[in-house]
C-alpha cells in the first residue's frame, strides 16, 4: 500500500495535508494524533469512502477507491454498528457473501472470525442484544475475515475492557505473522508502542513524524551514580560513548543488555556503584513534546527518510 | 455495476423488511382496509336496493366510492413508500452501517439499486394485494367490476415506485426524515398541480394552465392517478359527462375522461429512471 501527498479539504478547512505513507506485507503502522487530527480522514481515503484533493495512492495494486482495490481489505471503522436485526452469524455470512468469499467457505471463515474474537457462543444472537464491546469484537472479527492481505483499524479498543485490549494486541501480532499488513489508529500510545513497528503521527491534518518506532524514540541510555571513578570515560568509553554530567555518568546510546558488565567494570576497578538508571524516551513522551510544541518547526526535522515501497 | 452485490442487496432488504415485521404490518392493515371498505359497500348497496334504487344507479355510486377508496389507497401507498425508502440509505448513512459494508468490494451504485430493488418489490406487491383486494371485495359484495382493474392496480403501483424513488434518491444526500417529507409533498403538490391545471382550463385562465402543468407533471404521480381514475369508471360515468361541460369534470380530481396515454407511461418510467440515476450519482460522490 502506497500513499503520495494525499490531501484531503473539507471547504476551507485542511483536514489533511500531505500524506505519504508506505505500507509493505508483515508491518503493523500506527497512526496516532490528538482528536480533529486528520487520523479517521486519512483512514477513510485510504478506503475509498471519501475522495482526495489531492495526491494518489494505491491499495494492493489498484487506486485507491476502486472496487478492486478493496477484495483483501479488513475494515474495522470508528463508527461501528452493524445491522441490528440479522445474528452474528448472519453478518458474518453477509459479509462472506459481499467481500466475494466461495460459498462453501463461509461456515469456516464464520466459525474462526467468531472464534477469535470471542463470539462463537453468541453466534446465534441477534446484534441489537449485544453490548458496545460485543459490537466491536463482532466489528473485529469482521476486519479479519478471509485473512485479508490489509486490515485497517481505526480505534479498535475503544469499546473494550483490558482482556478485550490484550486480544486485539493478540490478533494483530497475529496477522503480521501470517504476513498481513495493520494500519492502526488509536490513541492508546502504550498499545501503538508495542505493537508497531512504525509510526506516523499526525497533528492538525499534517504529518509531524514518521519513521521507526526506534528511530524516532532514539537509542536508549544508562545513567550511573558512582564513587571511586578516577577516569569514567577512558573506564566505560568502550560501551558507548560517555558524557559527565555533575556525580552522573551517562552512556549513550546503549544496549540495555550491557548494563550488567558496565557495573561489572566500575566494580573490578574499584568504584563504587550507587544507582543505575537504564532511560528510554517513551512514544508517549515524544508525542507530548511534538503535539504541544511548535509543530510547524518540528515537522522538517522529525519528518525521517521514507522506506521505498516492495 | 454488479449483479450479483445488487442481488445480496436487494435480498438483504427483502429480509430486513421481513425481519422487521413492516412487511406483515403492511398487509393486516391491507387486510383491515379491505374488511372496512366491503362492509361499508355492503351497507351502502343494501340501503340503496331497499330504497328502491336501479342497478345502473347503485353501480355508478359504487363507482365513485371505489375511485375514493383507490384515492385513499394511493395516498397509504405514497407514504408507506416514502417512509420506507427514506431512510434506506440515509439512515445507514447516519448511523454508520454502511461504512462496514461499502469497504467491501461493491460499489455505491451497487447498494442504491440493491436497495431500490428490494423496496420496489415490496412496495409493489403491496400496492398490487392491496389494489387486488380492495377492488375484488367491492365486486363481491355489489356486483359492480370495473371497466380495466388491471390499468388502475398496475397505475396504483405506478405512483408507489416512484415516490419510493424520489425518496431513496433524495436520502442519498438528505437526511431520512427530509426526504421523506419532501417526497409526500411532491407528491401532494402533484395532485395539487392536477386540480388547479383543471380549475384554471374551467375558469378560462389558460395563461396559468403551463405553469400549473409544470406542478403537475413535475412528478407523474398526477398523470397516473388520473390513469386510476379512468380505469375504475364505469363508461356511463363517461357517457354522463359527454352531455356537459367537459371542462367542469375536467376539474374533478376524482374523474378522467381519457385513459392514460403511453407518452404518460413513458413520461413516468423516464422520470423514475432518471430520479434513480441521479440518487445513484450522487450517492457515488457522497463523502461518507
Amino acid at each position: 500500500m502506497q500513499t503520495s501527498g494525499l490531501r484531503k479539504l473539507y471547504g476551507s478547512q485542511v483536514a489533511l495535508e500531505s500524506l505519504d505513507l508506505v505500507v509493505r506485507p508483515g508491518q503493523v503502522v500506527g497512526l496516532l494524533g490528538p482528536n480533529g487530527a486528520g487520523k479517521t480522514t486519512a483512514v477513510k481515503l485510504l478506503m475509498g469512502l471519501s475522495r482526495p484533493t489531492a495526491g494518489s495512492g494505491t491499495l494492493l495494486g489498484q487506486p485507491l477507491g476502486d472496487r478492486l482495490a478493496r477484495r483483501s481489505v479488513g475494515y474495522l471503522p470508528e463508527l461501528f454498528r452493524y445491522p441490528q436485526w440479522l445474528t452474528a452469524n448472519e453478518v458474518m455470512r453477509l459479509h462472506c457473501q459481499l467481500a466475494g468469499l466461495p460459498r462453501r467457505s463461509w461456515p469456516g471463515w464464520t466459525d474462526q472470525a467468531l472464534t477469535t474474537v470471542g463470539l462463537r457462543p453468541r453466534a446465534r444472537d441477534r446484534v441489537g442484544t449485544f453490548s458496545k464491546g460485543m459490537q466491536q469484537r463482532l466489528g473485529l472479527g469482521l476486519a479479519l475475515l478471509g485473512d485479508p492481505q490489509l486490515i485497517i483499524l481505526d480505534e479498535p479498543t475503544s469499546a473494550l475492557d483490558p482482556v478485550g485490549r490484550d486480544d486485539v494486541r493478540t490478533i494483530i501480532r497475529a496477522a503480521r505473522a501470517r504476513g498481513a499488513s495493520v494500519i492502526l489508529n488509536s490513541h492508546l500510545l502504550g498499545e501503538v508502542e508495542r505493537l508497531c513497528d512504525e509510526v506516523i503521527i499526525i497533528h492538525r491534518g499534517r504529518v509531524i513524524a514518521a519513521g521507526g518506532l526506534r528511530a524516532l524514540l532514539g537509542a536508549p541510555s544508562l545513567r550511573l551514580r558512582l564513587s571511586g571513578v578516577r577516569d569514567a570515560v577512558s573506564l566505560l568509553g568502550r560501551f558507548a560513548p560517555v558524557t559527565l554530567e555533575g556525580d552522573q555518568v551517562v552512556l549513550q546510546p546503549m544496549e540495555p543488555e550491557w548494563t550488567p558488565d558496565v557495573v561489572a567494570a566500575v566494580v573490578a576497578a574499584g568504584g563504587r556503584v550507587h544507582a543505575v538508571e537504564p532511560q528510554q524516551r517513551s512514544l508517549e513522551d515524544l508525542y507530548l513534546e511534538l503535539v504541544r510544541s511548535g509543530v510547524t518547526e518540528a515537522t522538517e526535522s522529525f519528518r525521517l527518510p521514507r522506506p521505498t515501497a516492495q | 455495476m454488479s449483479v450479483r452485490a445488487v442481488t445480496i442487496i436487494c435480498v438483504l432488504t427483502l429480509r430486513e423488511v421481513a425481519r422487521r415485521r413492516l412487511l406483515w404490518v403492511l398487509l393486516g392493515l391491507s387486510i383491515v382496509s379491505v374488511i372496512l371498505v366491503g362492509w361499508v359497500v355492503t351497507q351502502l348497496v343494501d340501503y340503496a336496493r331497499s330504497a328502491g334504487m336501479n342497478e345502473v344507479r347503485i353501480g355508478l355510486g359504487v363507482s365513485q366510492v371505489l375511485v375514493f377508496v383507490a384515492f385513499m389507497f394511493s395516498f397509504v401507498l405514497a407514504m408507506s413508500a416514502a417512509f420506507l425508502a427514506a431512510p434506506a440509505i440515509a439512515g445507514d448513512v447516519e448511523s454508520g452501517t454502511l461504512l462496514a459494508m461499502l469497504a467491501r468490494p461493491i460499489s455505491r451504485a451497487d447498494l442504491v439499486l440493491g436497495r431500490w430493488l428490494g423496496l420496489c418489490l415490496v412496495t409493489a406487491a403491496y400496492a398490487f394485494v392491496s389494489g387486488v383486494l380492495a377492488i375484488g371485495m367491492v365486486a363481491l359484495v355489489s356486483g359492480y367490476m370495473p371497466p380495466d382493474p388491471w390499468i388502475a392496480v398496475g397505475c396504483l403501483m405506478g405512483e408507489a415506485l416512484a415516490t419510493l424513488t424520489l425518496a431513496l434518491a433524495l436520502g442519498t444526500r438528505l437526511p431520512a426524515i427530509a426526504a421523506g417529507a419532501i417526497s409526500v409533498v411532491a407528491f401532494g403538490m402533484s395532485w395539487f398541480g392536477g386540480v388547479l391545471a383543471s380549475a384554471a382550463g374551467l375558469l378560462r385562465a389558460e395563461a396559468l394552465v403551463p405553469s400549473l402543468d409544470f406542478l403537475r407533471l413535475g412528478m407523474p404521480t398526477d398523470l397516473l392517478w388520473r390513469g386510476v381514475v379512468h380505469a375504475l369508471e364505469p363508461p356511463l360515468a363517461l357517457l354522463v359527462a359527454r352531455g356537459l361541460d367537459p371542462r367542469g369534470f375536467a376539474a374533478d380530481p376524482f374523474f378522467a375522461q381519457s385513459a392514460i396515454s403511453l407518452e404518460a407511461i413513458a413520461w413516468s418510467i423516464a422520470w423514475t429512471a432518471g430520479v434513480l440515476v441521479a440518487g445513484v450519482l450522487a450517492f457515488s460522490r457522497r463523502e461518507l
